[in-house]
């Protein structure tokens, strides 16, 4: 509990936009949770539609926490390359490519 | 024109002349023979390009193909990667719209040399990631000519491996770039080019495991960091999922075991990241508590329920052919149709030097450099020259994932060389030496990413800057070491030259030998007996042969076939095996249950080509065996331990369909000596057929078709038919 509440206290501290990123992020969580209980359930049967569905949370749920640390002022030294704006433009393109992809994938 | 430009200018010149190289060594093939597909399973290749081009993307993606493995048939559009042909057909649909309008043919024959020249370009840029441009170079001149890799891409070899060592150098480059950076753009890239390789060869299995493998790897030093999380989460998410897009490979990335490691190491890198994000927000002594707990708890179930699933076969475990990788007595064993592939035979020492030259002795010094070095990047290659290394050993086609390590690693070791022995204006004294090596150190912190820049100068320079800092004051030592290894430069370009030019360049289809006086004599027995089929049978005729040749009649002859090199049926492959390998009567029905009209037998007897089918006969023995171990048993085949096929052949071997259609008439040519066995038939041996006619028999006897009859007209069996006419 204690790890929880100090959790909670970090993500209040943290700047709107992170803030904006870490709702999105606990979002897809549970968005991927309903639909594995919903397929555990109902059944997986058209099984590219789960998988789709699924792997779009999960994806876009990673390219979230790339964005987050990219943009994290913490994790400046690491990446010297990337500037705030250039990863918000590659999360872009990361999450279009994702998208691209599950569109074709769900038929 | 100042310095950089001038290196700039130069360093374009020779990468096109290497591209120029590579692309100019590997036509010794149209040269010396014509332009024309080789071995086997390019003639699927071309076919299947073929299909796509004139039907289309939709109905090549659908395609069922009713031509071979009568009558079973074969979902072709789904059991292919359709990389190759896509690829192929884009670059023709492209030059003739360009108003070039060049055979489909000759842009498959042309393919695997385009491609080498674009593989030599990415293995500069990998060597450039790795360590400099000069070790890019070297880099990209090894690869564009080292004969490991000339093997799979003359021109003529369309085969998968053409553009697939292509993209696993892209693939890699972009794993390495991602990684450095921490960029989610390029690691998406790393994904589509995955995604890439994954449609064109199914040796991406080897990128699925080599790259959470050094993920691992990094982890267990203690190297995380969230470019790794960066890098490995986009490119797996994205790079899976892409995969799964191609219809042959389906669901196996979240089914099959070769593809767990790369789940279980997207799983952990969501642990580790979570925990150390985890850690910087809350107090040391809860972490631990927490971690603790939690860690244990969700790898324990994560393991029982790889486990479980294995267990109840939801996840397929591995494979046979994976199984061979790991105990090579598996598939001998086991699978008698893999271990009769040649290429899936362990590989013999010679053939390291053959295919590689010096560069074998160069890669270890690699390595080390990389070892001393170590940064993430060179953790990917010592991962990357172990495997390689190992699957090299256990399998001869393996050789080919090997090449491009070997190649890089020589080229880091003979630009660290040249970074020692190639400095002229090395300063004497002592505090201008200390100088350079801070301007170097600069240049190198200010041309390279963050990774290199650490906080303190003195890790900045790192091994491979210390190179440049080696004080070597002796003029005679500094030529000797470069002319010598310049001597050993040479020889590898007119070694790596003489070898694809004497063993790589043969299409196998035309065989050429030396006349008496030294002049080349072409023997196109193959192709002649081919045609012979595509003019005088009707046009739905079936033929039966053993697996090797089912390609090349398909595409040669245009005929239906029962099995080819495809081999996604052993059964069937073991009923064509237990047809030659009984004796008539018992083959009879087999054929006719098969609508069998010809059957194409290779018998190198007469011209002394070893690869024929009697010395393959004892595969479709051991196959049919496996099928029918009660009806067909290997050791009939031998008299008294060895494998005879004069006079002092068993009765089991002088009976079966395969020796009498061999050796039908043979005695009557050369005195009935083969040339392969080295042994004798004589007149008496000559054996008689009851159920099959004799159709056609190539110049040098290379290849024989035969005619199954039909039921006898008087519904008399149809040898005993054959006796009595044979009597009257």
């Amino acid at each position: 509990m204690d790890v929880f509440t100090s959790l909670v206290n970090a993500h209040k501290n943290a700047p709107p936009r992170m803030k904006l990123i870490d709702i999105f992020m606990v979002f897809l969580v549970l968005s991927g949770v309903v639909q594995f209980i919903f397929c555990l359930l109902v059944g997986n049967f058209p099984f590219n539609a789960f998988l789709g569905g699924f792997s779009a949370t999960v994806g876009q749920f990673v390219l979230l926490a790339a964005l987050r640390t990219q943009v994290n002022p913490e994790n400046k030294e690491e990446f010297r390359k990337v500037s705030p704006e250039r990863a918000f433009c590659d999360f872009v393109f990361g999450s279009l490519v994702l998208h691209f992809i599950v569109y074709h994938f769900i038929n | 024109m100042d310095v950089q430009n001038a290196q700039k200018l130069l360093r374009i010149a020779i990468l096109v002349l290497v591209a120029g190289a590579a692309v100019l060594s590997r036509l010794y093939s149209v040269v010396n023979f014509e332009s024309i597909i080789h071995e086997f399973d390019p003639w699927f290749n071309f076919r299947a390009t073929r299909y796509l081009s004139s039907h289309g993307f939709d109905s090549f993606l659908n395609w069922f193909d009713n031509r071979t493995w009568y009558p079973l048939g074969r979902v072709t559009g789904g059991t292919l990667y359709p990389g190759l042909m896509v690829t192929s057909n884009v670059v023709h649909t492209m030059l003739s719209k360009i108003g070039i309008p060049l055979d489909i043919r000759n842009v498959c024959v042309l393919f695997a040399p385009a491609f080498s020249g674009l593989t030599a370009y990415m293995a500069y840029l990998f060597g450039c990631e790795l360590k400099d441009e000069t070790a890019g170079l070297l880099a990209a001149i090894f690869l564009g000519m080292a004969p490991g890799y000339t093997s799979r891409s003359v021109a003529g070899s369309y085969d998968n491996e053409a553009i697939a060592i292509t993209l696993l150098m892209t693939t890699f480059y972009f794993w390495i770039k991602a990684l450095k950076l921490g960029s989610v753009s390029w690691a998406a890239a790393c994904a589509l080019s995955y995604f890439y390789m994954v449609s064109a060869w199914g040796g991406y299995v080897f990128i699925t495991n080599i790259i959470p493998l050094h993920v691992f790897v990094l982890l267990l030093m203690g190297r995380f960091h969230s470019r790794v999380y960066v890098a490995y989460c986009t490119w797996y998410a994205l790079g899976t999922l892409a995969s799964m897009q191609i219809p042959f490979v389906g669901f196996l990335p979240i089914r099959s075991s070769e593809h767990m490691s790369a789940l279980g190491v997207f799983g952990l890198l969501q642990l580790v990241a979570f925990a150390d994000y985890v850690r910087a927000k809350v107090l040391e002594r809860q972490f631990r508590l927490f971690v603790v707990s939690f860690v244990v708890i969700v790898v324990a179930i994560a393991f029982a329920a790889l486990l479980g699933l294995t267990w109840l076969g939801v996840i397929a475990p591995w494979t046979g052919r994976f199984y061979s990788l790991w105990d090579t007595e598996y598939a001998r064993i086991h699978i008698p149709i893999i271990a009769s592939v040649s290429e899936h035979q362990p590989t013999a020492w010679p053939s390291f030097f053959n295919d590689l030259s010096f560069l074998i002795w160069l890669f270890p010094v690699g390595i080390y450099i990389c070892i001393q070095e170590l940064r993430d990047e060179h953790v990917f290659l010592v991962v990357y020259a172990v495997l390689g290394s190992y699957f090299a050993g256990v399998m001869v086609r393996l050789m080919l994932t090997l090449t491009p390590i070997v190649c890089v690693a020589g080229g880091l070791s003979i630009s660290s060389l040249l970074d020692v022995y190639n400095q002229w204006n090395v300063p004497v004294s002592k505090a201008p030496a200390v100088e350079t090596n801070a301007k170097v150190s600069k240049k190198a912190a200010k041309a390279k990413e963050p990774a290199d820049a650490a906080p303190e100068p003195k890790e900045v320079q790192g091994f491979f800057a210390s190179f440049k800092s080696a004080n070597i004051t002796s003029s005679i030592s500094k030529v000797v070491v470069l002319v010598t290894f310049f001597g050993y430069l040479a020889m590898f370009v007119s070694h790596s030259n003489f070898v694809t030019q004497s063993s790589y360049s043969s299409p196998s289809v035309v065989l050429a030998s030396n006349m008496p006086d030294g002049s080349q004599f072409l023997i196109d027995d193959f192709r002649e007996a081919y045609y012979w089929l595509r003019m005088n049978t009707p046009e739905d005729a079936k033929v039966m042969s053993w697996w090797d040749y089912g390609y090349q009649i398909g595409g040669m002859a245009d005929r239906t076939t029962l099995v080819d090199n495809n081999t996604w049926n052993n059964t069937h492959i073991a009923t064509v095996g237990k047809a030659m390998a009984c004796d008539e009567e018992t083959a009879y029905p087999i054929l006719r249950q098969h609508d069998v009209d010809y059957i194409l037998v290779v018998f190198g007897g007469l011209l002394g080509f070893s690869g024929d089918d009697i010395n393959k006969f004892l595969w479709m023995v051991r196959i049919a065996e496996g099928i029918w171990p009660e009806e067909v048993s290997e050791g009939r085949y031998f008299a008294r331990g060895q494998y005879r096929v004069d006079s002092e052949a068993t009765e089991t071997m002088k009976n079966s369909l395969m020796y009498k259609m061999s050796y039908y008439r043979f005695p009557e040519v050369n005195n009935g000596a083969d040339r392969v066995r080295g042994q004798r038939l004589s007149p008496s041996d000559a054996p008689t057929l009851n159920i099959v006619d004799e159709a056609f028999t190539s110049q040098n006897w290379l290849v024989r078709i035969y005619k199954v009859k039909d039921l006898d007209n008087l519904g008399r069996q149809v040898p005993a038919a054959a006796a009595f006419d044979r009597a009257h």
